[in-house]
């Protein structure tokens, strides 16, 4: 059953290489040359902000997406798994973020899916229980029942059944991506005596996660990754400075270019009514007691974490979510759903521009006036010459590219769609604009024009509320920067009073915290 | 020829994905008269008979082709109506009790549009705000619209004793059968409410892509609604046009409508996902689907073979949909 019945490896071979491994999607370098060099019998740890690549790192590691340039060499030779199943196979096992199991079925059946062992096509039901109730007890967790259901158990007890399941792999290496986001502080404890414990046999570990004090605890070394590119590798990981695998983190290898931001208005001049109110919002396990306000003009970031809640605090002020407490009101008005907000002049660029925000083959003028399609139309009858007029309008001032509002939005790049769902609410004549991560997957040049473009609409009066986990893009962009960490607002302060290492410690402070022993 | 050359003359010739596939399915429909006329030459031969021939097609297809309007809308929107064929028959029987034939033919209507609106209201309403998934609702409707038919006609035919009703299916305005007259006209409407009005831009934002509808303001839920009470409201009318062409109506009337509805829907080109489809695609769908059903009885062939014919189009007709989606998105990539 396990990997470390074979002969000691000495730690100081090397099981993984990564050299120069490129990986792109249409429109971004995810991976855009990463150095990385894993020994037997090491806990790796990766770190890196939301976004430097991490995610799609593990992803080619399991065979999910393939490199489009570099060498990854396993064991001495060449690697480049086809499948999922290609990775095991060979060794390489995963432990998702998001947990891959399956809720119906029982935990033995997680264990062994995809490789159920069988007999005549027959399940060996006993043999595999018998298998699961072994790996489960070497986790520390004989408790768990090898027939009970997954969807019965906790977070917690399906981070194990996950890990069960590389572990009935013969796993040479594990990949784990944030293992300890959803484990309780004993739980933590656990899971480092397992790494122990692996690590012991001579298996490898990569270990990522945004808990630096886990790192110090847990790691060996510690390989940093920031926009696709290791930016410094094999750092020892008990005796680096914070300051320094902050620096490596946040070290800006891109230049953003921001639009200046208007001169102090003079002493004296009446500041403007804010537009939007937002007093005491909570939703229970997602934020809690959340209040702000944006005025005509201004452009407010909030800055935190993926997890910290600050998407799903923009869908509830967007009305998009049912708040448990508070209220969010717009000249006064309180707003009660998504209809009244759009009544209000209120307008979002969700998130996930594909599955949120675009109809992909629909033309992208269509797309533009989905809010405002009913304002052109008379009597019912939709007026498409002057949407389509009205679009191109909106184009050219975005500078969209191509000039063609008949092409389905489905061809245009990344940072083009984001144009068209920002021209949607322009078109609506929109007074308050919420943008969800609105440079995501949007390459370097088109971001430097979308940050124009939203400079631009704040000129205008326009009241700007911006979240993004691109800790420079906020402070760039945002007039006024909220912090936001594990659902709470906890710092406010105009953007040219804070620099981004502040920031990132307010961000990450919380995490730190929590991942210390008590 | 290569797929950029086909896009190049599509472009020239400035057709679309729709008309491209509308044609496909014209050829469709003059290869099955070609087979008409080498099966049946005799028959043929007779202008007369031709002309009548056609008009008998296209009577066929009128009820379900008026219905085959509403699926369009309900699958573009995101959904599916397993329960029109059980509509149509609670509207016919409802419509041709004796106490609602004692109120003349306006009542009837009346009460064939009514009831059908209801039923498609109760649809929605269980779908868009009780959540049931569309394909549960509607199929539980299914069987309990038909068996209200039943319990109402008590398993009986009820013939329809009013004259006006019955003469709908005989009279020939111009010529042409009214129920044809008909078709023409929701066709026509149809089409106006699903690309020239803001209903029918809402359906596809809907079908399309809920989340994003939504988040641009767009009263989802109201609109889901809204759909399945369009759809009983054409399963109202297209009873009425199937008990005057039988001058009567029964429990087990328009059997099986759901599927030649859906049927005809998706060989138009309407994705069963949602979020796209064509009406006059619909059209031609029910156009082929009822001149197969001609060519069958002109040659005295069992129904049994064609039901084996028309499942071989739907699936031959989804495989050609997919391969040229597929064949789209590859070069989309390139």
């Amino acid at each position: 059953m396990s990997a470390g019945t074979e002969s000691r490896r000495a730690g100081a071979d090397t099981v993984l290489r990564l050299t120069d491994v490129v990986k792109t999607f249409p429109g971004v370098r995810a991976l855009d040359g990463v150095q990385l060099a894993v020994r037997a019998g090491e806990v790796h740890c990766l770190l890196g902000q939301n976004g430097a690549g991490k995610s799609t790192l593990i992803k080619v590691l399991a065979g999910v997406h393939h490199a489009d340039g570099g060498e990854i060499s396993w064991l001495g030779d060449p690697f480049a798994p086809a499948t999922p199943q290609a990775a095991m196979r060979a060794g390489i096992a995963t432990i998702y973020q998001e947990l891959d199991l399956v809720d119906d079925l029982s935990v033995a059946e997680n264990a062994f899916l995809g490789h159920e062992r069988s007999r005549f096509g027959f399940t060996r039901r006993r043999a595999i229980a018998t298998s699961t109730r072994e790996i489960l007890a070497r986790l520390g967790h004989p408790e768990i029942p090898p027939h009970r259901l997954v969807k019965a158990l906790p977070a917690a007890g399906k981070q194990i059944v996950s890990m069960a399941r590389a572990l009935s792999h013969d796993a040479r290496l594990i990949v784990m991506d944030e293992p300890s986001a959803v484990l309780a502080h004993d739980e933590v404890e656990n899971l480092f005596r397992i790494i122990r414990d692996l690590t012991a046999n001579g298996i490898a570990v990569i270990y990522i996660s945004h808990r630096l004090a886990e790192i110090r605890e847990i790691g060996d070394r510690v390989t940093v990754l920031k926009d696709g590119r290791t930016t410094a590798a094999d750092l020892p990981a008990r005796t680096t400075p914070t300051r320094e695998l902050v620096g490596s983190m946040t070290g800006r290898s891109i230049e953003y270019l921001f639009p200046a931001r208007p001169a102090e208005p003079a002493a004296g001049a009446p500041v403007a009514d804010p537009v939007l109110v937002v007093q005491g919002l909570t939703r229970h396990g997602e934020f809690v007691d959340a209040s702000l306000a944006v005025a005509p003009g201004e452009i407010v970031g909030i800055a935190g974490l993926v997890g910290s809640g600050r998407s799903e605090l923009l869908e509830t002020i967007f009305g998009a979510r049912r708040p448990d407490a508070g209220t969010v009101t717009m000249d006064g008005h309180r707003i009660t759903g998504v209809g009244s907000a759009v009544r209000r002049g209120m307008g979002m660029a969700p998130e996930e521009r594909k599955s949120q925000a675009l109809l992909l083959d629909e033309p992208v003028y269509k797309n533009m006036t989905l809010a405002s399609f009913a304002g052109f139309a008379h009597g019912g009858f939709t007026a498409a010459r002057d949407e389509r007029a009205a679009a191109l309008r909106t184009a050219d001032l975005l500078e969209l590219r191509p000039r063609d509002v008949d092409r389905p939005a489905r061809t245009l790049s990344g940072g083009n769609q984001q144009k068209v769902v920002v021209g949607r609410w322009l078109l609506g004549g929109t007074r308050l604009l919420l943008l969800d991560e609105p440079t995501r997957g949007v390459d370097v040049g088109a971001r430097a024009e979308l940050y124009q473009v939203i400079r631009g609409l704040a000129e205008d009066g326009v009241a700007v509320l911006l979240v993004s986990s691109e800790v420079p893009e906020v402070l760039g962009l945002a007039d006024r920067v909220l912090v936001m960490r594990e659902g709470r607002l906890v710092h406010e302060a105009p953007a040219d009073e804070l620099d981004e290492d502040t920031v990132l410690d307010l961000v990450m402070a919380g995490s730190l915290l929590e991942g210390e022993p008590a | 020829m290569t797929a950029e050359a086909v896009r190049a003359r599509q472009r020239r010739w400035n057709l679309d994905d729709n008309a491209v596939r509308n044609l496909g399915l014209v050829g469709v429909l003059v290869v099955l008269v070609v087979i008409g006329v080498v099966t049946r030459p005799e028959l043929y031969a007779d202008p007369t008979w031709v002309r009548n021939n056609v008009l008998t097609i296209l009577q066929q297809a009128s009820a379900i082709g008026v219905v085959t309007v509403g699926m369009t809308f309900v699958i573009v929107g995101g959904g599916i109506d397993l329960s029109v064929g059980a509509i149509i028959a609670l509207a016919g029987v409802w419509s041709t009790t004796l106490a609602t034939q004692s109120y003349g033919a306006l009542g009837m209507i009346f009460t064939a549009l009514v009831v059908g609106l209801a039923v498609g209201v109760v649809n929605g309403v269980l779908i868009s705000y009780g959540r049931l998934v569309p394909f549960i609702a509607t199929l539980a409707m299914l069987v309990s619209a038909r068996g209200l038919a039943a319990q109402i006609s008590g398993k009986q035919t009820q013939v329809s004793t009013n004259d006006t009703i019955n003469n709908l299916a005989t009279t020939r305005p111009l010529g042409i059968p009214l129920l044809v007259w008909l078709l023409a006209v929701v066709v026509a409407a149809g089409w106006v409410l699903l690309n020239r009005t803001t209903f029918g831009r809402r359906t596809v934002a809907v079908g399309g892509n809920p989340e994003a509808a939504r988040l641009a303001g767009i009263n989802v839920k109201r609109h889901t609604l809204m759909l399945y009470a369009l759809m009983g409201l054409c399963c109202g009318l297209a009873a009425i046009m199937l008990t005057s062409q039988a001058t009567s109506a029964q429990a087990a009337m328009a059997n099986l409508y759901e599927l030649d509805a859906i049927a005809a829907a998706i060989i138009g080109g309407t994705l069963l996902s949602g979020g796209r489809g064509t009406i006059v695609g619909a059209l031609f769908g029910v156009l082929v689907f009822s001149t197969i059903t001609n060519l069958f009885a002109i040659n005295n062939l069992s129904t049994e073979v064609q039901n084996m014919v028309k499942g071989g189009i739907i699936v031959a007709a989804v495989l050609i949909q997919q391969f040229r989606y597929r064949s789209l998105t590859q070069l989309l990539k390139r």
